[in-house]
């Protein structure tokens, strides 16, 4: 039997035809949480199970010598000291994304520690306070090397280098240029350049990474539960640990305490795989807070920006160069790819034909970094809306303004950006209106100038940014061309049981994205039956099917798709089935709410119930050849992929097009230089919402994210190469007394590509947030004659410095 | 190593003798030696509020105490609050009317930190919500829908106190 394609969707669909979907619904998974009923990985340790301690180097470069575990090993308890050299001797190394064969980089230091933090020796034992115990006992030889901290120092021709046989500190070179630069730098009158710095930050979640790993020697089978948001990582376990991948089962039906794509772990999950093997018992690494910030290799992405824009006299922008510079850390692994998804939003939400970019990734010695929320795109959103601003400040034109004046037309869209991705869909001048209403900005800029009569330093913030959705993998071709990987699918099942219940089966762990709530809506939108009766379960990497990554909202995307495809095939064989008991033609009848109805007579038709009999249990009925039960498995590719990198660098990026605008007042306390947010209002447009609830929750959560960013949060680092933020206390996570009543209003244009319309929403909030209040701190400044500032976080000592620059410049 | 101490300890209205060492925080006690495993660890140094309980109906950092000093006293952790059957207590029904969470983390400590303010606060103004929740890091919501959910919490609250006893 061959099933009939899906037809293309001509358009969303419109309201009134949608039963479940964007209609206010409780979010399944709340329930099991308010009841302290997740299921995290720390949850499933059993009593049996070993654990893990780290030894830490304390050193930012050293030369490893001998190391003593004797005392270790005589603690009670304590089971087994492990070397970096004892693993790598029987591992290979953890994958590097970029084309550069020297960089080695295992669990555990091998040879040389590249980082303050860095593990160096592992201690296992009965409980996780022995092991402790253990790791202070082991004695480690270390001898200092010249270490490098400062990511332009790295980039030097004379610094000292992280992994000397590469020869360079310089992991990634790329220039770009897209359009006619010349042309029009011609057009322009006058250019602004700013340099802004993003200091090193993350995502922190509550939940430190943990993994358990449990080896059967008899099934020849390594089970693995843990905090991860990546699929893909079975496959790198397995290559490490060269095992085969179907040796190697992870379970997906683990709650997550929070990601926001740091959560990978591989390291983890080879040192406990690799335990679990050599010891025939179950390990659990489950890291502590001070391990996790630091050995953990969690951090972000750590750029200073230099952005110029070309513009007229009027303020039309007609060109944008960005100069990035990126510190790695020690280990670039995949972190450097995150330079290459800002190519596909390179001139924001604005009308510039042509671009320059220039991506620079250097290693130094600090920890590694890791996939963070929006993959590189919140830092250079941030960079180009600094320039914006300056624009602005340059030409003495209203920031608003310029943007709106800037900003790609509702009938300009599909519109393409100079680096090849064509933006789906978006009305911009809407949502900035719809933006400016809610946040009433007469009464706005009325209260702004009431606080700066009091005395006050007071600004407004605003930023317009985008929100690439649905990520396939091409930043990999675009920083390394010998990868030529085009595909990134997700895929589901859904199966209708012999009694007709429906089960949706995914094969990814959540970390609170309510991925269960949003398959059991899109499902039941689909099929046209109450998502209260579908049942969503997680199959494991080997009973599972290909799903890469939860990332770029890529499951409301990516996975709507494979729902949308399995739904269709589903319907079409219920179509298949019901013609034939009817005695008509297949294209005669209709799917209509679980029934098969005859598209001239409502009266013909067959019932679920009806169907699901003749598909489980009578052959006798079913059309000849036709394969028993309704299993439905789509692997769906991301829509818009499949095409390499052009020599050039362009191709199509992401599929869909978030936007989001920032209003935002800050009140800056002339004493304290203590910045207060006093009102904060998002317009938001991800296109067709699955659950708004959920989406709302993103805005806020992602809003009060960036706000950490541009005001508390930084890994800082000593000259001398020692963290300084190792715990809560240095590393401020912003509390309900800094994140304000945050509005969000929210508009919808739909994308044509998608199967409903939807776009990406799991990063709203942190695309736009650390620019705008950036801008609005910067509007403070600029209200008593002070310079910008343009290094995120913005702490107090920055904003007092810059006051009392002005003062001296006046005096 | 450490000394070992038999404490009696009411855990969710049910009193439990049980041996415990010296160094053994509360809240480890809670999760391993009475599988209580919805009180979380986010930093174990008293900052995060994750592993929040009410210690004769106070909320106190489970990290930052040892299992020893509860000895002889009552300890409500986010188990001992729906019912026998999982029933939702007003504030988890609160929480989940306005989706106040997202990746669930916080969520035990913050449902006991917020069911402590229901307790004992009688009128709490914004600034006594955000004082109750403010040792309570979330790091997924913006926190603007659990003010929402407190906001019902009360409002159920103020419901239950004014239907009339009969
Ligand atoms: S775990 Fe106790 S306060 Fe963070
Ligand atoms: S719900 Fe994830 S930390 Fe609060």
């Amino acid at each position: 039997m061959t099933l009939q394609q899906e037809r293309p969707r001509t358009g969303p669909l419109s309201e009134p035809e949608r039963h479940y979907l964007s209609k206010p619904d409780r979010v399944r998974e709340d329930r099991r949480f308010v009841t302290g009923k997740g299921r995290y990985v720390a949850d499933l340790i059993r009593p049996d199970t070993l654990h893990v301690a780290l030894v830490a180097s304390p050193h930012p470069h050293a030369r490893i010598g001998a190391i003593d575990t004797s005392a270790a090993l005589q603690v009670p308890g304590v089971v087994a000291v492990l070397t970096g050299d004892e693993l790598a001797a029987e591992t290979e190394p953890l994958r590097q994304y970029l084309d550069v064969p020297e960089v080695q980089w295992w669990p555990l230091a091998v040879g040389s520690t590249r980082y303050a933090g860095e593990w160096v020796a592992a201690v296992v034992a009965d409980s996780r306070a022995v092991a402790e115990d253990g790791a202070e006992l082991v004695v480690v030889d270390y001898e200092p090397l010249p270490f490098v901290i400062d990511p332009e120092v790295a980039a030097g021709k004379d610094s000292p280098l992280v992994h000397p046989t590469h020869g360079t500190n310089v992991m990634a070179d790329r220039h770009f240029a897209w359009g006619d630069v010349a042309g029009n730098r011609a057009l322009a009158d006058r250019t602004t350049t700013v340099r802004t710095r993003w200091n090193r930050n993350s995502t922190v979640p509550l939940e430190t990474f943990g993994v358990i790993a449990a080896w059967d020697p008899h099934r020849e089978l390594l089970d693995v539960w843990a905090s991860i948001q990546m699929p893909q990582f079975p496959e790198q376990v397995a290559g490490s640990l060269r095992i085969p991948t179907n040796q190697v089962r992870v379970h997906f039906d683990v709650d997550v305490g929070g990601s926001y794509g740091v959560k990978r772990g591989i390291k983890h999950a080879v040192l406990a795989g690799f335990l679990a093997r050599r010891l025939g018992r179950t390990v659990a690494l489950i890291e502590d807070r001070s391990e996790n910030m630091h050995g953990g290799d969690f951090h972000g992405p750590d750029r200073i920006f230099e952005v110029e824009l070309a513009y007229t006299d009027k303020g039309d922008i007609t060109h944008i160069r960005i100069d990035v510079l990126d510190d790695e850390g020690a280990y670039p692994g995949r972190s450097p790819l995150q330079l290459a998804k800002p190519i596909g939003a390179i001139v924001g939400p604005y009308r510039i034909t042509s671009a320059e970019y220039h991506a620079k990734a250097v290693v130094t010695n600090k920890t590694g970094q890791v996939a963070v929320r929006g993959f590189g795109q919140s830092p250079t959103n941030y960079a180009i809306e600094a320039a914006v601003d300056a624009v602005a400040r340059d030409l003495g034109m209203d920031r608003i303004e310029l943007r709106r004046r800037n900003f790609i037309k509702r009938d300009e869209f599909p519109f393409r950006i100079p680096s090849g991705t064509e933006y789906d869909s978006g009305d911009y001048e809407t949502v900035l209106e719809k933006g400016i209403a809610a946040a009433d900005l007469a009464a706005l800029i009325a209260e702004r100038d009431e606080l700066r009569g009091k005395g006050y330093l007071a600004g407004i913030g605003v930023a317009s940014c985008l929100e690439p959705g649905g990520g396939n993998a091409i930043f990999e071709n675009i920083m390394n061309p010998k990868n030529d990987k085009t595909t990134f699918p997700e895929a589901c099942r859904i199966r209708v049981d012999g009694e007709g219940a429906v089960t949706a089966v995914i094969s990814i762990s959540s970390a609170g994205q309510a991925h269960e709530t949003m398959v059991a809506t899109l499902v039941g939108e689909e099929l046209g039956i109450s998502p209260d009766r579908i049942a969503v379960v997680r199959a494991d990497s080997l009973s599972g099917f290909p799903s890469q990554s939860p990332v770029g909202s890529r499951m409301t995307i990516v996975l709507g798709q494979a729902i949308h495809g399995a739904a269709g095939e589903l319907k079409n064989k219920l179509r298949i089935i019901g013609a034939h008991q009817l005695g008509l033609p297949v294209d005669e009848v209709d799917y209509r709410d679980g029934a098969v109805v005859s598209g001239s007579n409502p009266d013909v038709r067959l019932s679920w119930g009806e169907l699901v009999a003749i598909a489980h249990r009578k052959q006798h009925l079913m059309p000849p050849g036709m394969q028993p039960g309704l299993e439905m498995v789509h692997v769906a590719h991301t829509p818009r992929s499949g095409t390499l990198t052009s020599p050039e660098g362009t191709v199509q990026l992401y599929p869909t097009y978030s936007f989001e605008l920032h209003l935002v007042l800050a009140a800056v306390d002339p004493g304290t230089a203590k910045v207060e947010l006093k009102r904060y209002v998002v317009a938001h447009d991800c296109g067709t919402v699955i659950n708004p609830d959920v989406v709302r929750g993103m805005v806020y959560g992602g809003t009060a994210h960036g706000i950490g960013v541009a005001l508390y949060e930084q890994f800082a680092f000593s000259p001398e190469g020692q963290p300084l933020t190792s715990s809560f206390m240095d590393y401020l996570l912003p509390s309900s007394h800094e994140v304000p009543r945050i509005v969000d209003v929210e508009h919808c244009t739909p994308s044509p590509y998608t199967s409903h319309g939807q776009k990406g929403a799991g990063e709203a909030g942190y695309m736009g947030a650390p620019a705008a209040v950036a801008s609005a701190v910067n509007d403070a400044l600029n209200g008593v004659g002070a310079a910008p500032l343009h290094s995120l976080p913005i702490k107090p000592s920055d904003i007092w410095s810059a006051l009392r620059a002005a003062e001296q410049e006046s005096s | 190593m450490s000394s070992t101490h038999v404490i009696d300890v009411d855990v969710n209205g049910e009193v439990r003798r049980c041996e415990t060492t010296g160094r053994t925080s509360l809240a480890d006690f809670l999760r391993d030696a009475l599988g209580l495993t919805g009180t979380h660890l986010g930093c174990e140094q008293g900052v995060c509020g994750a592993c929040t309980v009410l210690l004769d109906g106070q909320p106190v950092r489970s990290c930052l105490m040892l299992a020893a000093q509860a000895d002889g006293r009552s300890v409500t952790t986010v188990e001992g609050l729906s019912g026998v059957d999982g029933e939702l207590n007003p504030v988890q029904e609160a929480f989940c009317g306005s989706h106040a969470l997202q990746c669930g983390f916080c969520t035990p400590g913050m449902v006991l930190a917020v069911q402590a303010l229901v307790e004992n606060v009688p009128e709490p103004t914004d600034h006594d919500i955000d004082e109750a929740i403010g040792g309570n890091i979330c790091r997924c919501t913006g926190y603007v829908q659990i003010r929402e959910a407190i906001a019902k919490a009360l409002e159920a609250r103020s419901t239950i106190e004014t239907v009339p006893a009969r």
